[in-house]
């Protein structure tokens, strides 16, 4: 980095007041995310936080960068276009688990496989926060709320599953309980060239309270996380005790001590596909831990760097400023006197 | 010439090919308006074409076919009833049999007259061998697949393609009868045919194939002069409405030194849109295929905010899809033009043909109070003007911009002076500066004159803001959900909005400058309106015509213009929609002329009834 004095925090706080409900997730991932942002960039012009409609998507009103609230689920769309103007922009896209996945699930996965360079936080809190307590895709099949008194029929997503599945080429999942996790997370983001798809469990404390306690509550967590680590082996347990082994290629969960030993272990890898869709199996299973960290990053060209690409090589051998002429004046023409 | 033929002059011609999808019709109907062009004619063109890629062969679904209406005279149609029919086969002649004129021409190809062909377009005789048609018609029946074969013998070519070059034996048989070179369409050949030189070779014996059949064979006893057209003094290229929509849209750019991001998704009859901005890479166009309408407008929306200038283009189905990114558009007042390219609805409706049916959605349909501009091309080649104007005013008052056309302006051509865009409008665009100060940057402090906020581009120092769809505070820009504040911003936009009729030219009156009726039109009923109003005033009837560009703000003289005539006539492609307009806006009681056959309507149609209106009132 240059002379220039670094930015603080505060430098990322817009002066809106904040109107998540008091206790939401939402003001954990907004304060790491406001103190990160100096370690990621030094210029904050040249940031644009983009959302859609819901709780999560008024994230962009309380960061001090460049913002845009657009429409329900249509946030990459905007994002997209912005990168293909401007493709120098840090561009942020903030969503949440309905706006996302259900009315914008489409162009989720499009934008996912593009791989525009595009940094996405999906606040996945399994419910629908704004419209007052509805299912959302990612809830558990069965949930009694508003507009299903007698349950939910759904089969939910996993997000970071759909993710890999739409060809993502860095896809990590962390917890807003989890500050300094949620912290790197978003380091690693901002790293990866390409789109980078976060989950972050959040807790909606209104209408969902809870969903995500035995992944935080102090005493049982780690018994349940599987944190992972490129290169180490996929291991957790109070006593680092367990681990993951796979059984030609089925994955299973084993103690470490006689048996098997941590030899036995699969390490992580985080260019291996395999091992990715693996871990985003792992997702809200009774059999296997949660895992958290960057389950798959593989880079890939970008949409915008292929873009530009093209734009440079169509300009090869061309007569360029007499463009506009030579275009009017094509075909067969004719003089009337 | 192994016989003398007869020589007269024609001041009119319009001649229709119609032939199965494959038959390569559009081809030569493109080749015949080419070559009519160059050699000076007025015209003007009508494509028409069935949805279905390739419908069953021989089918009346699978009938294809072009339109040429040319003239020594000044003409604003493809015609409406065809003096020489061009049928390939039994499903054309009996798809367009009924619109020859009386005594008109027939020329068909014989050897498409197959007992499986007829019974495909439902005849039970042989139309060409029970003289059903000579009475009525002068037909003549040539034997094109038994001429091109001959003529191409030796070439190595399947027969399948042999036989394919039928359609330039057709043309080559129009070109003798109307005295035309064949040099433009053998330069064409080899041009676009370069790497095939079997393929040039069997198109240009077939085209010779034709003509010289046509000059040797006693059939056809008169050739037809049809002179070079007084037309304005310049230079001329045959244009249709998707090249100029998009030669109106890099125009804008160059003007201003913006750039251009087109952003859409395939639609008939839209798509050529894209497909032509796709090969403009080399000027700067970024184009983006997106996953769907509504990504479309969304890419282009954003592009837009990052100070390019984003346009985006559909038809009515699509503009549905992305009615909620207008009315983003409009309360975040960002640039944005969206291009509807209308057809015939509702739903999927007549993908191929022409409708004016979206008007209301056009100036309605979206959710709030949401003014927007809506500009509306009158030809083929007012494309160009109304393109440039919709990305000047959307630009200049920080605005989406509808511009409509439909298909039969973006498929059809005309003749056309290749403008010179230092004629145009200024269009200056300018993003707001880097501010250095602590102050914080007001996002919705607008210019005095226009209302138009500042462009405000990510990447400028200083301006860091955030916009979005809640309601904005005056000035400020921050979320605001108060109420009189919102009744101010509803005012506002709607101000900004109606403040462009300021700056509109006068309307132009063609005709007498008050009478008994105006013929008011919008859109591609421009031409129609405009001949048959012609006819009326030869007939020395005091009328006038009045096409409209801006829809939405309406010009301001138009209210003075309408009340100078006894009765307002608008003749529309739809049940009447820009009639309620104009009744609702200026308490007139303005009569409709209202078809909806997916197709233009006809001058003597108007003539007709407005004859009926002067008469009768």
């Amino acid at each position: 980095m240059s002379d220039k004095p670094l930015l603080k925090k505060a430098d990322f706080q817009s002066d809106q007041a904040i109107r998540w409900c008091p206790g939401c997730g939402d003001y954990a991932i907004l304060a790491q995310t406001q103190k990160t942002f100096p370690q990621i960039t030094e210029d904050k012009e040249n940031t644009v936080f983009v959302s859609g409609i819901g709780c999560s998507s008024r994230f962009p009103y309380y960061m001090n960068t460049y913002g845009f609230h657009t429409i329900h689920g249509r946030a990459p769309t905007i994002a997209s276009g912005l990168k293909i103007a401007n493709p120098d922009l840090s561009v942020w896209l903030v969503t949440g688990d309905g706006d996302g996945l259900s009315i914008g699930g489409n162009h989720m996965i499009h934008l996912l496989r593009r791989n525009f360079d595009i940094n996405i936080m999906l606040f996945n809190n399994r419910i629908y926060g704004l419209t007052k307590g509805q299912y959302s895709p990612t809830s558990e099949q069965g949930k009694v709320t508003y507009s299903t008194p007698m349950g939910s029929l759904d089969y939910p997503f996993k997000p970071t599953k759909l993710a890999l599945g739409a060809e993502a080429s860095f896809v990590a999942k962390t917890i807003d309980k989890e500050l300094k996790h949620l912290q790197a997370m978003i380091l690693r983001a901002n790293e990866h060239k390409g789109t980078s798809f976060i989950e972050i469990y959040q807790n909606c404390n209104i209408f969902n309270d809870g969903a995500f306690a035995k992944l935080t509550d102090r005493d049982t967590k780690e018994e349940q996380l599987l944190r992972l680590e490129h290169g180490k082996p996929l291991i957790f347990g109070i006593e680092k005790d367990k681990g993951i082994y796979l059984d030609g290629t089925t994955p299973k969960v084993v103690k470490i001590g006689d048996e098997y030993s941590i030899d036995d272990i699969v390490v992580h890898d985080e260019e291996d596909r395999f091992i990715g869709d693996m871990l985003a199996n792992f997702t809200e299973s009774e059999e296997f831990p949660e895992p958290v960290g960057v389950l798959y990053c593989k880079e890939r060209p970008t949409y915008d760097s292929l873009m530009s690409a093209q734009m440079d090589e169509s300009q090869k051998g061309s007569k360029s400023s007499k463009g506009l002429n030579e275009l009017l004046n094509a075909g067969d023409t004719w003089e009337v006197k | 010439m192994s016989k003398k033929a007869k020589i007269e002059t024609l001041d009119n011609v319009t001649i229709r090919f119609a032939g199965d999808s494959g038959d390569g019709m559009q081809l030569s109907g493109g080749r015949f308006t080419q070559t009519s062009a160059i050699m000076g004619n007025d015209l003007s063109t009508l494509p028409d074409f069935p949805a279905e890629i390739r419908a069953p062969a021989g089918s009346l679904a699978g009938v294809s076919s072009f339109q040429i209406h040319f003239s020594s005279q000044e003409i604003h149609t493809p015609g409406e009833n065809p003096d020489v029919l061009v049928a390939m086969n039994p499903a054309a002649l009996k798809a367009h049999l009924k619109d020859l004129t009386p005594g008109g021409t027939l020329i068909i190809n014989k050897n498409a007259f197959t007992t499986k062909n007829l019974k495909l377009a439902g005849y039970e005789s042989d139309p060409t061998e029970d003289g059903s048609l000579e009475d009525y018609y002068s037909a003549h029946f040539i034997e094109m697949s038994k001429l091109v074969n001959l003529a191409c013998e030796g070439i190595d070519l399947a027969p399948k393609l042999i036989d394919r070059t039928k359609n330039l034996c057709a043309l080559g048989v129009l070109f003798w009868i109307y005295d035309r070179p064949l040099e433009p369409t053998i330069d064409w050949l080899n041009k676009k045919f370069k790497s095939k030189p079997d393929i040039v070779d069997a198109n240009v014996k077939a085209l010779h194939a034709g003509y010289n059949y046509a000059d040797t064979a006693e059939i056809f006893t008169t050739k037809y002069i049809v002179n070079k057209a007084k037309l304005p003094a310049g230079k001329y290229r045959n244009i249709n409405g998707t090249l100029a929509t998009c030669l109106g849209l890099l125009t804008a750019v160059e003007k201003s030194n913006l750039s251009l991001t087109f952003a859409g998704y395939p639609i008939t009859p839209a798509s050529n849109i894209l497909h032509t901005l796709a090969n403009w890479k080399r000027f700067g166009v970024k184009t983006y295929q997106a996953e769907d309408e509504i990504a479309g407008i969304g890419a282009a929306l954003g592009a837009s905010y990052g100070g390019s200038l984003g346009v985006t283009a559909s038809s009515g189905p699509g503009i549905a899809l992305k009615g909620e990114f207008l009315g983003l558009a409009i309360i975040t007042e960002l640039p944005l033009v969206v291009i509807n390219v209308q057809r015939g609805g509702p739903s999927t409706g007549l993908p191929t043909k022409t409708e004016q049916s979206d008007l209301f959605q056009a100036v309605y349909g979206r959710n709030g109070e949401a003014p927007m501009p809506v500009i509306a091309a009158s030809t083929p080649g007012d494309c160009y003007y109304t393109a440039y104007e919709a990305c000047r005013i959307a630009v200049k008052y920080m605005t989406p911009v509808m511009m409509l056309s439909d298909g039969y302006l973006v498929n059809g051509s005309e003749p056309w002076i290749i403008p010179n865009p230092d004629d145009l409008n200024d269009f200056d665009a300018e993003f707001v500066k880097e501010n250095l100060t602590d102050e914080q940057y007001l996002p919705y402090k607008r210019n005095e004159e226009t209302l138009a906020r500042g462009w405000a581009i990510p990447g400028t120092k200083g301006l860091e803001h955030r916009i979005g769809g809640i309601e904005k505070q005056d000035v400020t820009g921050n979320v605001n959900y108060d109420s009189d504040n919102h009744e101010k911003m509803v005012q506002i936009r709607a101000r900004k909005i109606a403040n462009i009729a300021n700056e509109l030219p006068p309307t132009e009156v063609f005709g007498k400058k008050e009478g008994d009726l105006l013929i008011l039109s919008w859109g591609s009923t421009h031409g129609t309106c405009k001949s048959a109003t012609e006819s009326l005033l030869s007939e020395n009837l005091k009328v006038a015509h009045v096409s409209i560009r801006w829809i939405s703000p309406l010009p301001n003289d138009l209210k003075d213009i309408l009340s100078n005539y006894k009765n307002v006539l608008i003749p529309e492609i739809n049940t009447g929609q820009f009639r309620q307009i104009i009744r609702a806006e200026f308490l007139v009681d303005a009569i409709g002329l209202n078809e909806v056959q997916g197709k233009p309507l006809g001058a003597s149609t108007i003539v007709a009834k407005a004859k009926e209106i002067i008469n009768e009132r």
